[in-house]
């Protein structure tokens, strides 16, 4: 029994080194990344061909949210911090030690339930509809169907860059809010008279896009800001990177992800852009 | 010195395996108690900051209805009103207990009282295959199959108490039958024996005397069932439509605590407002689950059978 009890003492102590070893005793190199899930699908995919090329070198990928990213590379917990949004547009956050990567650039679209017919919208009417002065889609031109406004929950990248070039400061409606696009998508497609809105790589055929002014949601339009509603993607590194960290943001860099990868995983490369965009919003040509 | 005396003034072999044992206990509890503690006081100490360093009200935080603590109100305050939530996660609890109950307890009646020997053979395992479902299925079987139903038969989204009500009852249904059960077998043999004896029928002993003699212990299977319900985080906001807003009825959307608290954290950052509104939920979850747990112990104490 003695013998017994000693035993298992001795495999659970045993075990715990175990733990440790996993990082350590590759003899290799890794870094870890986190934060906005609107990036991860890229970041994952790259960091997987960055470790089958480079052998012995690791990129840990998690999401979490832009918050959880920005926080983290704040408190040098981690390599990179995702985020969708300017780190000076999170509080809490101070943007002075960050360095700021724009790797990417997403377009956001209001999407439709399919039953509600509208092909187009303007900002005022958009604007309407997400502060709550319009309440029925018969008052936009649509059926006559109550609006069921769908929102991401408060702080999500998404959200906060939809906000902004659409309610352009004005607060919006109390209405539903969900986690993930996924949910938002699979809500907007079953419920009739639901409005939301997503970046371009959800869309999908069950449910609708709405044209913008005029203006429909589409890569090349982004690129010469004619639609307004997108954001670059940020890696936020705290200093200049260095080792194995400025290596792969350089690799997210290289023609081999901007330009193959990227368009597949529906992100709109950089280096297309033929104007750029700052903090506040001002536009200026890229020579 | 002789071997009978070593023996008796030495420990024996026992009573160091004994102290050895003791101290193992005494070990791990401490572990827990320090594991607890130090959860109460960084809840604490993070909930406690939106009152403390960011000055709001605690008496605004806990009435006002509009939750938006990323913006500002006319006088410069940052909206943190949590009272939707609140509200929410009272009403799901509520009414899921409400309906689990009678259920419930009808099917304890049914495997102890009725037919222990059926009710043994099938109600039994059904109910402990229930217990062993993850939330996230409950939760993706209310928003394919609940939601759709309450959207068709009431109008609206089909997002809302109703939905969250419906998911939550069946969650909790196994842990408030099983704790059912328990409370009418510890029911003295000789109390049916007695009422029946008097010339009771079934039907009355069940309903003046097993039921009765066993009431602290089904109260604390719903109590439990409660505790239960108010601490789910992620059925209930698949299916709850997670809107910062008082129900006007069973199926607007609304929110609770919790699927707030699990939406928001990820956005915030450590140490801002928006997350120190965020721990302060939490904290008045685990005040609440305090309570629950004061709840059981006190009907336990006042509600002891006394032979």
């Amino acid at each position: 029994m003695k013998k017994r009890i000693l035993l298992i003492a001795v495999l659970l102590l045993g075990l715990l080194p175990l733990t440790a070893c996993q990082s350590s005793g590759n003899h290799g190199e890794s870094i870890t990344i986190v934060g906005s899930t609107a990036l991860q699908p890229l970041v994952e995919a790259a960091g997987e061909q960055y470790g089958s090329e480079h052998f012995g070198k690791f990129i840990n990928v998690q999401g979490g949210g832009s918050g959880t990213g920005l926080s983290q590379i704040q408190e040098g917990a981690v390599a990179i911090g995702n985020s969708d949004v300017y780190a000076e547009e999170k509080s809490g956050i101070n943007e002075k030690k960050l360095v700021d990567h724009r790797v990417a650039v997403v377009g956001i679209t209001p999407v439709i339930n399919k039953q509600v017919k509208v092909k187009n919208l303007s900002f005022a009417q958009l604007k309407a509809i997400f502060t709550g002065q319009v309440t029925n889609w018969r008052e936009v031109g649509g059926p006559n169907l109550p609006i069921v406004i769908v929102n991401r929950s408060q702080g999500s990248g998404t959200r906060v860059t939809f906000e902004k070039w659409v309610l352009r400061g004005a607060p919006a409606k109390q209405a539903q809010e969900q986690e993930s696009t996924g949910m938002v998508r699979q809500i907007v497609a079953t419920t009739p008279g639901a409005i939301s809105y997503m970046a371009f790589s959800y869309v999908d055929k069950t449910i609708a896009t709405v044209n913008v002014a005029g203006v429909a949601p589409t890569v090349k339009n982004v690129t010469t800001n004619r639609w307004q509603i997108w954001s670059y993607e940020h890696m936020y590194t705290k200093g200049q990177p260095k080792g194995l960290t400025k290596d792969f943001i350089a690799y997210i860099f290289s023609n081999k992800i901007q330009e193959k990868m990227l368009p597949k995983l529906g992100y709109i490369p950089v280096s297309r852009m033929q104007i750029q965009r700052d903090l506040n919003g001002k536009v200026t040509p890229v020579n | 010195m002789d071997p009978i005396r070593e023996s008796l003034l030495k420990k024996s072999h026992q009573a160091k395996l004994e102290r050895r044992g003791r101290l193992l206990g005494l070990f791990c509890i401490s572990l827990i108690v320090v594991v607890v503690a130090a959860i109460f006081y960084f809840v604490a100490s993070r909930g406690l900051a939106t009152f403390y360093h960011d000055k709001i009200n605690l008496w605004d935080f806990l009435t006002k209805q509009a939750w938006n603590p990323g913006t500002k109100d006319s006088h410069g305050i940052p909206e943190v009103g949590a009272l939707p939530m609140i509200v929410g996660s009272f009403l799901v609890t509520i009414f899921a207990a409400l309906v689990a109950t009678p259920f419930a307890i009808g099917a304890a009646i049914f495997m102890t009282e009725i037919s222990p020997r059926r009710g043994m053979q099938i109600l039994k395992p059904v109910t402990e295959l229930l217990v062993g479902i993850p939330s996230v299925v409950y939760g993706f079987i209310g928003l394919t199959v609940v939601v759709p139903v309450i959207r068709y038969l009431f109008g609206g989204t089909g997002f809302g108490i109703l939905a969250g009500t419906f998911v939550l009852f069946v969650m909790i249904l196994p842990t408030v039958t099983s704790m059912s059960v328990d409370a009418l077998r510890a029911v003295p043999r000789h109390y049916r024996e007695a009422s029946l004896a008097l010339g009771a029928t079934r039907w009355q002993t069940i309903y003046k005397v097993v039921l009765r003699s066993s009431l602290p212990g089904l109260l604390t299977a719903i109590v439990f069932g409660m505790a239960r319900a108010f601490g789910e985080a992620l059925a209930v906001q698949m299916v709850i439509g997670n809107a910062a807003l008082l129900p006007h009825n069973l199926v607007s959307p609304a929110s609770t605590l919790t699927s707030i608290l699990t939406m928001g954290i990820g956005n915030t950052i450590m140490g801002s407002l928006e997350n120190n509104a965020l721990w302060s939920l939490a904290l008045i979850l685990l005040l609440m689950s305090l309570v629950f747990n004061l709840l059981i112990r006190l009907i336990g104490r006042k509600g002891a059978l006394k032979p």
